[in-house]
């Protein structure tokens, strides 16, 4: 007689079919009910697993420290204006707008005679180019001001997480369109980064020297700011070579 | 009269963020025990509790209202748990591991070999079910979490890992396996 295997057996416990008959053998054989009752003891006891009782107001105290974050994030369009008028943003700006008005141009010299399509491949490359480059100048802040602080008591890294927090969801985009487009060298960098940035955001705000040291170590036997130097430096160097159809990131 | 689930989805959508009170109240609970389950750590639960609600509030948009809005909000906190989780093990495999009780019982735990003076209470049994989730991969952590606490089916299990729902049958079934080698010398000790 063919026994039901653990598998059949798991999928019995949580009430899903587990292939035709096999509810109805469990029901006649002592082996597998015997099999059945002492993996049913396993998973029966991980119900008592503890879990730190939450009080009723618990919710309210939840959304009383949500709601400042919410709030920033229904902030009206002309104050984020602000943020976009930072030198560095403005820099920014200014090479995609030239960017595009560069190919814009191109195309109205050179593809006369063929219907004009959006943008061309290398031009939404040196797009992505001009972004990702910005977007590891702004982590590799983050990262090196936390490398520097030299304070020798307790360390409020309040700011860099919510700096780094920012940059977690620019991050994981950027980290995608690099995978998308076959660029491993950067996406892994990307996927790298993620990892130093989340552990950052998930540190407590407030860290004892000894704690601040771990972050620094973290940070520092990763190599993730050699490895965002390097790439931000190729990135650079693919930003002025002239326009190609490459598919690379 | 107390406003529903979808009615509170729906003003946040007209822009109403003040709405969105409603849901993080009447979830708040719930989304800790999964995160506590999921971390073993009560700081870390309270930090995902808050960055569940903030990504829950980003996406509101994505919300198609197939599964519940609990289901969901568990599917972003079960990811939210993982990215947490898979940072943690990497940090801790690069560091010396550190001799704390919990490593013991873990190991006791594994080892199958309990002593039955320990085990004679039930409340010791407690005590080896936490060490005993942490032999646990992420990816099994959170299989297992959803489909044993949250009821959760292997579609929606699939879905919050991003892996196809044969896969995350298998992360069930390994970390099922692993939690039996690990408790059941244990469990069996204190049978009548």
């Amino acid at each position: 007689m063919k026994h039901l295997n653990e598998e059949e057996l798991i999928l019995l416990y949580y009430g899903e079919r587990a292939g035709s008959g096999a509810g109805g053998h469990l029901e006649t054989c002592d082996v597998c009910q015997a099999s059945f009752r002492s993996m049913a003891l396993v998973l029966d006891a991980m119900d008592g697993l503890p879990v730190p009782e939450r009080g009723a107001e618990y919710g309210s105290r939840v959304w009383q420290q949500l709601a400042p974050q919410l709030e920033k994030e229904r902030v009206p369009w002309w104050k984020n204006l602000a943020g976009w008028l930072e030198p560095r943003r403005m820099a920014v700006a200014g090479a995609m707008a030239a960017l595009l008005i560069a190919a814009f141009l191109a195309g109205r010299v050179s593809t006369r005679t063929q219907p004009v399509a959006g943008l061309s491949g290398s031009v939404r490359e040196r797009i992505m180019l001009v972004a990702v480059g910005e977007h590891l100048d702004q982590s590799q802040m983050v990262l090196v001001e936390l490398m520097n602080n030299s304070a020798t008591g307790p360390v409020d890294i309040t700011e860099e997480q919510q700096r780094a927090g920012d940059l977690i969801s620019e991050n994981r985009l950027y980290r995608q369109a690099a995978l998308k487009s076959g660029d491993g060298r950067v996406s892994n960098v990307l996927d790298e980064l993620q990892r130093v940035l989340l552990d950052i955001v998930h540190s407590p705000s407030k860290l004892d020297s000894a704690e601040f040291q771990q972050i620094r170590q973290r940070i520092e036997s990763e190599g993730i700011l050699f490895k965002i130097r390097v790439v931000g430096s190729n990135l650079r160097e693919r930003e002025k070579a002239p326009l190609t159809g490459t598919k690379q990131l | 009269m107390e406003q529903s689930d979808a009615t509170a989805i729906a003003q946040v959508r007209d822009g109403n963020a003040d709405a969105f009170r409603v849901l993080v109240e009447r979830h708040s609970q719930s989304v800790f025990r999964l995160a506590f389950r999921m971390t073993g750590n009560q700081q870390d639960a309270e930090d995902l509790v808050q960055e569940t609600f903030l990504r829950a509030y980003r996406q509101m948009g994505k919300f198609d209202g197939r599964a519940s809005f609990s289901t969901w909000l568990y599917r972003i906190a079960a990811n939210c748990s993982l990215d947490l989780i898979r940072a943690r093990k990497r940090r801790e495999t690069q560091q010396m591991p550190v001799d704390s009780e919990g490593q013991e019982m873990a190991a006791a735990a594994a080892s199958g070999d309990p002593t039955p003076e320990r085990l004679a209470f039930s409340g010791e049994l407690k005590q080896l079910l936490a060490p005993a989730l942490a032999l646990l991969s992420a990816a099994e952590r959170t299989a297992f979490v959803l489909r044993h606490y949250e009821g959760m089916g292997t579609e929606d299990i699939g879905r919050a890992l991003g892996v196809h729902p044969g896969a995350a049958k298998h992360s069930v079934f390994r970390a099922v396996q692993k939690l039996r080698r690990a408790l059941e010398p244990a469990v069996s000790s204190m049978k009548p």
